[in-house]
């Protein structure tokens, strides 16, 4: 029986995306328990150079101009040709736009066991468990996945995505493609994101400000510490009422719900008409002097150092991290 | 043109959640359905579809607690036809169940477009709308945000993350996965709805038995424990910051 | 003898042309009338023909008597002298008419001659220095001082009218003395003493000698009557029409209680889409709005600048009703959106309007319209469907409604399983609001420590729906309401308290089949009764000096201003008030889902204004409420107007609590 881990690696714009590497950690972890390789799995076209720091113990490449454009039914008839043929242990597909269709596809298609929202996977004696989380990350379920062959579509959350990153280049094999139809489904083209006001909602780093700013002036610091991390700035309710940010950047019950990786929460009390547009952010840091603030019974993380201390040299750390990971 | 949407009903988060004392299930003494927010976009990216090239509009959704009330007010918008499943979907029904249940009925009504929403939050194997489209034998594309028809295509707006969006053609008949209406559901007045109330028909179909291979077993439910204080860093600012670049850094920011 | 010589000077072909035109006048006159009133029949049906007694009881004291126009006393003067002095002047016209062409030509005499015509000049001479003092107090207030509410039309020729009006009035006036003193001057009668301003004008004219000045008679004579017949004829056409259609609108005024809304009617869909769906009433209300501006002076959506005046509202819809393009689009082009949604249904216009113009019932039939075709900003779509889910506007599980008991010492009653003598329907903010549970739970222990036999209704409580009524959405309303009659049906109870003015407004007015003629009593009218009777006892006096916010649906639209303010007093606390209180008390911002809505672009918001009134009150520790939308509305303003530290808002359970 094939032990072996596929890894389904999304890509878009010429880019590796990171649940890639989110991914691949987890294939990492459990794939010496179950004594198989972490093979990843590449559709494109001219996608070589993606390669290059995915932490697999090899990677198969589907390399054609035919599938430069993402196009599911394409990628369903590939993999469940490959899955078929191969018989791994687990397939792991990410839960975004498109890895969560082709892993349903070829649950029903292959008749194979899925679970999906997966934050973790555990190996047990001889068995893989998942951990997924499900209901706005309220109710968690774990179980057993069952052989011969399971997919799994992930969330990110479990692991650090640097685990999936390889400072060497996995051997890749490039693969035949096997027949392919005229898809029934086409890209016609990409619509770039306009430049105008920033849509928070989208947004994947948010640093979010409260009546601890004081005044609009110190929003200066606030938005270099946002540019930093390539992020938007936004605020609760009492800095857009005083005019001191636009409406389209308030976070709350009157404003918008936002769903980022990292929310930087800065001189903010957590009033609950606030707190409830920010549960879908994946990790809350707060800063607030009031250790009692209400904030920090939603934050992953606090501190509570005077904000106009911390955020300069918050500043100076994140744009050296910035220069030493480009180096 | 004949539209299906498919409306899966949800535990409302609103309500406390309970786990079933065996641990397996969510509890249904407690749990409270109301539509998937997604699929009730879906209804109102059907009904703007019809208002643009005209349209029979039919609503399918599995008998639950509320289904009738969601029938009623999807009516007062404009759906034409309402379709109640019955059979015993609160139990350890799962997508996969649904989706070849419906993958056996739904040809019956001749569909040329399938909507449901992309996902749902109580997914756990998969969401609907792609199997389904496997069990049909039709094909599918998620994470849509906006729908116009195009003769036997459609041409659809594709979400991707950072705000990318791609334009797309598919295919009719498929099924559609959908994010986002064209524009946000409307408000339906409640005279309507009562008015709905009154004239509406709700057909039913059943469905003798349910299918649940295809999902992974569930071992143990639980909930996340709630109201935990934040790990707080202490320190001087340059300490604080290190502790939060790291943060960034195990999320994948940096 | 004295005896008034009509016609003197007046050649037989003017007399006769007078007569004519007079003629020709009133018919120019009927025929606008009856245009008018096919206009308001164009108007749905309404049943306004009832109690006509009270009808003309009103009639006499506001049409008449005008009290509320004398509210102002500027104003008021101004308009009483020139009413007044018109009202003695048509009937000392009136009189002569008679006199001259009944009394004298079918039987013979003539009753304006000696003692009886003397008293009849010199009334006349009076009452036509008033009217000559109020317009040149119009004209002053008008012209000169401008206030705000005067100005600013949304339509350019209605200046012209109010100009008109004026101008005509002081043709009249002038004309009137002149003619009288350029008579006297030449017939120099012996009782000429009676006409005093007539008499002074004479002196002036004596100089010119009786040739000419019987010649200038004769053409400000025939000035005045062109003048007289042309206003007369104008009448229906112009902002005279004010002298019959606000008697005739204060005659149909609405006799229901002011918290009781008109239920919707439903033609192809329910409000008004287009406006021969509104009620013949609200076609005459427009017809009878004479741009006072009143309305707009009071409204607090006007002053915080959300885009909407009750005047211009009126204006715009009498306008309407007028134009050759009526039948189309009325919302979105006369009438915004924006502006409808901008009203917190304070009755701030309606209880000053010297009309009895009622802009809140025409505003929400107007809602009702938008509210069916889900024309609504998103929030407030959010807290509809939200009402619609939960029978609550925050969007938590009614399971969650009666949480705040559980920290309770003793439990509270379920009206549902036992019988009480109170039933204490506690409403949405009370109950779900996190900053407003504390004050739930002290009345809860004020209730217990007067041993009050009341209960709550627990999870059955449901919104009782008096904001829905107010926002328009009418179906949910009687959902609703449906919902907690059934419940109520169910218990056992002598009456119903409240601590929400809102809920208590609903259930005392717009309730009464469920509740079968049970009281209704608002938190300050027990309060004040458990204390006078003794069943609540306070031991301290509090000393400090408060202010009183009165809110809208307890004081304006139900008159409990007394209650409150004896607790208070028996709280021990000095109560000064703000210049704004009682009927006259500012609204907060929430009322007519307005809470429940985006705030939009606003420049001061009611509330903050309402806290720097109450502020610059020297002395004041605190602002006094008995609402629970005004504690969070007002202590929001505190801190967004800086006042921490200055002011502290209380609920009359805190004052009671800390009293006891």
């Amino acid at each position: 029986m094939n032990k072996d881990i596929f890894v389904i690696i999304e890509h878009l714009g010429g880019e590796v995306a990171d649940i890639s590497y989110v991914m691949l950690a987890a294939a990492r972890e459990i794939a010496p328990a179950l004594q198989g390789e972490v093979v990843g799995i590449l559709l494109g076209g001219g996608i070589e150079n993606l390669c290059q720091n995915l932490a697999a113990d090899r990677v198969w490449l589907f390399d054609d101009p035919r599938l430069a454009d993402y196009s599911p039914t394409t990628n369903l008839h590939i993999l469940g040709e490959l899955i078929q043929q191969h018989a791994p242990r687990a397939v792991i597909f990410g839960d975004t736009s498109t890895g969560a269709e082709v892993a349903a596809g070829l649950s029903a298609r292959l008749d194979l066991p899925m679970v999906s929202a997966c934050h973790s996977l555990t190996v047990g004696d001889q068995s893989l468990g998942y951990d997924s989380r499900i209901c706005g990350g309220r109710i968690q379920v774990q179980g057993e996945l069952p052989s011969p062959t399971a997919l799994i579509a992930m969330v990110p959350g479990g692991y650090n995505p640097d685990s999936g990153r390889s400072a060497v280049p996995p051997p890749i094999e490039r693969l035949a493609i096997p027949h392919l139809e005229e898809p029934p489904i086409r890209l016609l083209s990409y619509i770039q994101p306009e430049t105008g006001d920033v849509d928070i909602s989208r947004a994947e780093v948010l640093v979010s400000v409260g009546r601890g700013i004081q005044n609009q002036d110190n929003l200066e610091i606030v938005e270099e510490l946002a540019e930093a991390l390539g992020g938007a700035v936004c605020a609760s309710r009492p800095v857009v009422d005083q005019g001191w940010l636009p409406v389209s950047r308030l976070v709350g019950k009157s404003g918008r719900r936002v769903r980022p990786k990292i929310y930087l929460a800065l001189g903010i009390s957590g009033a609950p008409e606030h707190v409830e547009a920010i549960g879908g952010s994946q990790v809350i840091v707060a800063v607030n002097t009031d250790p009692e603030a209400p904030i920090f019974n939603l934050a992953q993380y606090g501190t509570t150092s005077d904000l106009f201390d911390l955020v300069p040299v918050l500043t100076d750390h994140i744009r050296q991290a910035r220069s030493e990971r480009v180096a | 043109m004949n539209i299906l949407v498919i409306v899966k009903m949800v535990p409302d988060l609103v309500e406390e959640l309970a786990v079933d004392p065996d641990g397996k299930g969510l509890d249904p003494d407690w749990v409270r359905w109301k539509p998937n927010e997604f699929d009730d976009h879906a209804i109102e990216q059907a009904i703007l579809i019809k208002e643009r090239h005209g349209a029979q509009v039919t609503v399918v959704i599995p008998d639950m607690d509320g289904a009738e009330d969601a029938m009623y007010a999807a009516a007062a918008r404009g759906a034409d036809r309402l379709v109640k499943l019955r059979g015993d979907f609160t139990g350890s029904a799962n997508n996969h169940a649904l989706a070849r249940a419906l993958g056996k009925y739904l040809p019956e009504l001749q569909p040329d477009l399938l909507l449901t929403g992309v996902q749902a939050h109580n997914d756990l194997d998969g969401s609907l709308g792609p199997l389904l489209a496997e069990f049909m034998g039709l094909p599918y594309l998620g994470y849509v945000a906006g729908v116009h028809l195009q003769g036997d295509k459609a041409n659809v707006r594709k979400e991707h993350p950072g705000g990318v969006v791609a334009e797309m053609e598919i295919n009719l008949p498929a099924v559609l996965g959908i994010q986002a209406a064209e524009q946000a559901p409307r408000y339906v007045a409640f005279s309507r709805i009562r008015q709905a109330m009154k004239t509406a028909a709700i057909e039913e179909q059943e469905i003798p038995h349910l299918d649940i291979s295809g999902a992974a077993e569930v071992s143990l439910m639980k909930q996340v424990e709630s109201g935990e204080r934040a790990e707080m860093f202490a320190g001087d600012p340059d300490q604080v910051a290190d502790r939060i670049v790291a943060v960034m850094r195990d999320h994948g920011i940096l | 003898m004295p005896i008034r010589e009509t016609f003197w000077n007046v050649p037989h072909w003017a007399e006769i042309g007078q007569y004519l035109l007079g003629i020709l006048a009133v018919l120019v006159f009927a025929w606008g009338m009856v245009r008018r009133w096919r206009r308001w029949r164009q108007g749905m049906a309404e049943q306004r023909f009832d109690r006509l007694g009270s009808r003309l009881a009103g009639f006499v004291v506001h049409a008449v008597g005008q009290a509320r126009t004398a509210k102002e006393p500027f104003a008021g003067i101004m308009h009483l002298t020139i009413f007044w002095g018109m009202a003695a002047l048509f009937v000392g016209t009136a009189l002569a008419t008679i006199d001259w062409d009944v009394t004298r030509l079918f039987f013979d005499f003539q009753f304006l001659i000696g003692g009886v015509y003397v008293v009849y000049e010199l009334i006349l001479d009076i009452f036509g220095v008033f009217l000559v003092i109020g317009l040149a107090m119009a004209i002053y207030r008008r012209y000169l001082s401008r206030p705000e509410r005067l100005g600013n039309l949304p339509r350019n020729n209605l200046a012209w009218d109010d100009a008109y009006v004026l101008g005509m009035l002081v043709l009249l006036a002038v004309s009137g003395y002149l003619v009288e003193g350029l008579r006297i001057a030449v017939t120099k009668p012996y009782w000429a003493d009676w006409s005093p301003v007539g008499n002074a004008i004479a002196s002036v004219f004596l100089a010119m000698g009786d040739a000419t000045n019987r010649g200038l008679h004769l053409a400000i004579w025939t000035g005045h009557a062109l003048v007289a017949f042309a206003a007369i004829a104008s009448i229906p056409f112009t902002k005279f029409a004010h002298a019959i259609t606000v008697p005739g609108n204060i005659f149909f005024r609405n006799l229901e209680p002011a918290g009781s809304l008109a239920p919707a009617h439903y033609h192809s869909g329910p409000g008004v889409e287009e406006w021969r769906q509104f009620s013949w009433k609200q076609i005459l209300d427009f017809d009878a709005c004479t741009r006072c501006g009143r309305c707009q002076d009071s409204c607090p959506a006007y002053a915080a600048g959300l885009g909407i005046s009750p005047r211009d509202l009126m204006i715009k819809l009498g306008a309407h009703v007028w134009s050759s393009k009526n039948g189309v689009g009325l919302h979105g082009s006369v009438v915004s959106d924006k502006e409808l949604w901008a009203c917190t249904t304070c009755r701030a216009c309606a209880n000053v309007c010297p009309a009895f113009i009622d802009h809140v019932g025409t505003i929400v039939d107007l809602r009702r319209y938008l509210v069916d075709q889900g024309r609504m900003d998103a929030t407030l779509q959010e807290a509809l469907a939200n009402l619609m889910r939960y029978g609550n506007s925050f969007g938590q599980s009614e399971r969650m409604r009666a949480r705040w008991t559980q920290t309770l010492e003793s439990k509270i009653k379920d009206a549902r399983r036992e019988p009480v003598e109170y039933l204490w329907f506690v409403g949405d903010f009370a109950s779900y609001h996190a900053s407003l549970i504390e004050t739930t739970r002290l009345t809860a222990q004020l209730f217990q420590a007067a041993e009050l036999d009341f209960g709550i209704l627990y999870e059955a409580e449901r919104n009782a729906g008096n904001d829905l009524r107010r926002v328009g959405e009418e179906g949910l309303y009687e959902m609703l309401v449906e919902k907690n009659a059934a419940n109520l049906s169910r218990c056992e109870y002598q009456a119903i308290v409240t601590t929400d003015p809102h809920t208590y407004n609903t259930l005392k007015h717009e309730y009464p089949e469920e509740i079968n003629g049970r009281p209704v009593l608002h938190h300050a009218e027990l309060l004040a009764d458990l204390i006078a009777t003794g069943r609540l006892k306070l031991s301290r006096k509090l000393g400090y000096a408060v202010t009183y916010h009165d809110p809208c649906y307890l004081g304006r639209y139900n008159e409990v201003y007394d209650a409150p303010r004896r607790v208070i007093s028996a709280a021990g606390c000095k109560l000064i008030e703000m210049p704004r209180h009682g009927d006259q008390a500012l609204c907060c911002g929430a009322g007519g889902g307005r809470i429940w809505m985006e705030e939009g672009q606003i420049k001061e918001r009611p509330s903050e204004a309402r806290i720097r009134e109450a502020a610059e009150l020297e002395g004041v520790q605190a602002l006094v409420v008995a609402c629970p939308k005004d504690v969070t509305m007002y202590k929001d303003a505190v801190k967004t107007t800086g006042y921490e530290g200055r002011i502290v808002v209380k609920d009359l359970v805190n004052l009671v609590h800390e009293a006891l």
